[in-house]
């Protein structure tokens, strides 16, 4: 129970809709959410298909627990294969489309083909329809949104949208809920406006029920509030700076990539961090912070919502943008800050703000931002080249600039557009990207944090820190303290992490969560609600099958262990300052153990033996 | 001698008016720990979640008795997360 039992499947070349009954089997195999949307789409297309062709599929999946009474329970994941890294994407968005599907009746949709018009997809309970979005297409996601709130004269609508980014092929553009909530990485956003599906728009009023044990549930839901209310972290720490506390701390230890990861260390990370989102600014005696936000039935509330100083010079000309806003979060202030060695606040925020407007991953775009930097500081590319700006490392200009780029696909943003990879291969240095597998890695320098080193080698979606987020070990001490220098201990670590998450992910809760709660907080609630005995053992076991599942599709898709690795720059040029200076990524200690611990072969490939045991052979 | 205290988060109402960007110069006593100059400014223990020397995070047990340096630089955060 707690899953609907029912898909919503929207083939848009023929604009046929139905609805079937969701696989109980698999269900009790992958739960729901990134597990069971994963499962459908490996089980429905073929792992060398065009990710920007109509044999690609995209999948809205719930979990079992979304759009009920648990905390956090309001996530939604889109899952695809990616345009940016050809391998399988999933990402994993809050606000209230989660809660929105599933309280209109649906566990997934899953939608399949391609329109020959612009078209977006309108649900209502069990009505689904597709409409036609000519007078939204080449519009922001913002635009989209309030039109379609106006179309169907309802406030309580749910949409999420793509922008112009994606319309103009943008290769990590993401989809937007609720205006400022993103399925952010890997180009799932690309995918959906490759497939002409400008939004889908939900209303749904038929209540989230169905739970096995509903007295049980709510005594469990209860206890595990309550952990988080005690929980120092969740309780106090993440709703009153939320993710942005970072920044200060990864700076002190070291770790924090900068100027393309040519540092470790940014001399303006207290400038862009959350405690100067705190500080009065001088123009108006207000913060850029107004207040926190929590996405539906979240009791943490980390989110941000900002505004920007008006007088700003990236705003002076856009009476929209004085208004509040999503973010920054951390990821997104560091990409667009200390990665591109901009320390300017109110310019961060404003291109966070049209990541928001118009679908783009700011992680992708501030490490491709970046690149170009470096690029032009070793004269490979000029100002000529460039649109006319110069892309000097803590140019505010050029980074405001190169947002509006690429959100509205023009210009030198084009290129901006392919990400780093692309880039700096089409102009001679694909050594300058800093990316696995395509994805440029987020906020943790691998040789001031060992783990992180071999969680994006290893991540089934290209670099993420939200595949296995051992900083939590190795930084906050979360559920124990491991030294983020060394690599000892390390690929148990990695793998402990990738099928926890892999499970929380599966649920419809918030990975953030277990800042506080281990699984022993997590199980009782998925058991109480769901059918069959979901004890932590079979999560970590649901986890490990997931794991190995995404990584079969990889390997199926050409991607092997030959591209388990990470920037050269990573491996071979040791941190300058800080506690890891004179240290690299040891990536070569910690890959072949935590092959060994996968049960896979020497080359990354799941052995017979391992697919069996987890019923996947 | 010397060190520079570095207050984050909420530790930071902690600070004096005079300081810049959550740091502030001190004069501590020689000899003295993690935990005497947490002691001195008022600040709980158990708020002082991640105490960080140098970079490097020292455990409770070395915030008693590990003596601090002159030029060290200490970084004291409450409990934290992100991602």
């Amino acid at each position: 129970m707690a899953w609907t039992g029912k898909i919503l499947r929207v083939n848009l070349s023929d604009g046929v809709i139905t609805s079937e009954a969701l696989n109980r089997e698999w269900a009790g195999q992958y739960l729901g959410q990134r597990g069971l949307g994963s499962k459908y789409l490996i089980e429905e297309i073929d792992p060398n298909c065009d990710a920007l062709g109509a044999d690609n599929k995209m999948i809205m999946a719930t979990g079992p627990l979304t759009g009920t009474m648990a905390s956090t329970g309001g996530r939604y994941s889109v899952i695809t294969k990616s345009p940016l890294t050809g391998c399988i994407a999933c990402s994993n968005s809050g606000g209230f489309m989660g809660n929105e599907l599933k309280n209109a009746g649906w566990d997934m949709v899953i939608i399949e083909g391609k329109s020959p018009e612009p078209v977006y997809l309108y649900i209502e309970n069990d009505k689904a329809e597709l409409l036609p979005a000519d007078e939204i297409w080449g519009t922001s996601v913002w635009h989209a949104d309030e039109w379609l709130h106006k179309r169907h004269q309802d406030s309580l609508l749910r949409v999420s949208a793509v922008g112009r980014s994606a319309e103009q092929g943008c290769l990590y553009s993401a989809i937007i809920n609720d205006l400022h909530r993103a399925a952010g990485r890997s180009g799932v956003g690309t995918v959906m406006a490759s497939k002409n599906l400008k939004a889908v728009a939900v209303r749904g009023t038929l209540g989230v029920g169905n739970l096995k044990d509903p007295k049980r549930f709510m005594q469990a839901v209860g206890e595990a509030k309550k952990v988080l209310a005690d929980n120092a972290v969740t309780g106090q720490g993440l709703p009153a700076y939320g993710t942005q506390v970072l920044m200060n701390v990864i700076n002190e230890l070291g770790a924090l990539p900068t100027r393309n990861t040519r540092d470790v260390q940014f001399e303006g990370a207290n400038d862009i961090s959350g405690e100067a989102m705190h500080e009065p600014r001088a123009s108006d005696g207000k913060p850029n912070l107004t207040r926190n936000a929590g996405c539906f039935g979240c009791t943490i509330a980390c989110g941000r919502i900002s505004t920007i100083d008006k007088g700003h010079f990236s705003v002076a000309h856009k009476p929209e943008y004085w208004g509040n806003s999503g973010g920054l979060e951390y990821e997104a202030a560091w990409a667009l800050g200390a990665d591109t060695g901009v320390d300017d606040l109110d310019a961060l925020t404003d291109a966070n703000f049209i990541c928001n407007e118009d679908g783009v991953d700011p992680i992708s775009l501030g490490a491709t931002i970046a690149a170009v930097m470096e690029l032009t500081k070793l004269g490979v590319l000029t100002a000529e080249q460039t649109g006319g700006v110069a892309f000097e490392f803590g140019s505010a200009e050029a980074l405001t600039q190169a947002a509006e780029w690429v959100a509205r696909g023009e210009g030198f943003g084009r290129e901006l557009a392919m990400g780093s990879r692309r880039l700096c291969e089409k102009y001679g240095h694909p050594e300058l990207s800093m990316t696995v597998k395509s994805q440029e890695f987020p906020a943790y320098d691998p040789r001031g944090i060992q783990g992180m080193g071999l969680t994006y080698a290893t991540s089934n979606r290209g670099a993420c820190h939200l595949r296995s987020y051992t900083v939590a070990s190795e930084v906050l001490g979360i559920p124990e303290k491991t030294d983020p220098l060394t690599t000892d201990g390390k690929p148990a670590l990695v793998k402990a992490f990738q099928d926890a998450t892999a499970a929380v992910d599966s649920a419809g809760l918030c990975v953030f969560a277990t800042f506080a709660w281990t699984m022993e907080d997590i199980a009782p609630q998925i058991d109480a609600a769901c059918e069959g005995d979901w004890t932590v053992d079979k999560l970590l076991t649901v986890g490990e099958r997931i794991w190995n599942m995404e990584r079969d599709f990889n390997l199926r898709a050409g991607i092997g262990g030959d591209q388990d690795s990470l920037p050269q720059r990573l491996l071979k040029e040791a941190a300058k300052t800080g506690p890891a200076k004179g240290l690299v990524a040891g990536l070569d200690k910690m890959l072949p153990e935590y092959y060994e611990l996968r049960g896979w072969s020497a080359d990354g490939v799941p052995s017979e033996a391992t697919l069996g045991r987890l019923g996947l052979a | 001698m010397e060190i520079e205290l570095k207050l984050f988060a909420t530790l930071g109402r902690h600070l004096p008016a005079a300081a810049r960007r959550n740091a502030v110069h001190i004069d501590i006593p020689a000899d003295s720990t993690a935990y005497d100059v947490i002691d001195a400014n008022g600040i709980d223990r158990e708020e002082a979640f991640m105490v960080v020397r140098n970079g490097v995070f020292r455990p409770p047990e070395q915030r008693a008795r590990e003596p601090l340096r002159e030029g060290d630089v200490l970084a004291i955060w409450p409990p934290v997360a992100g991602g």
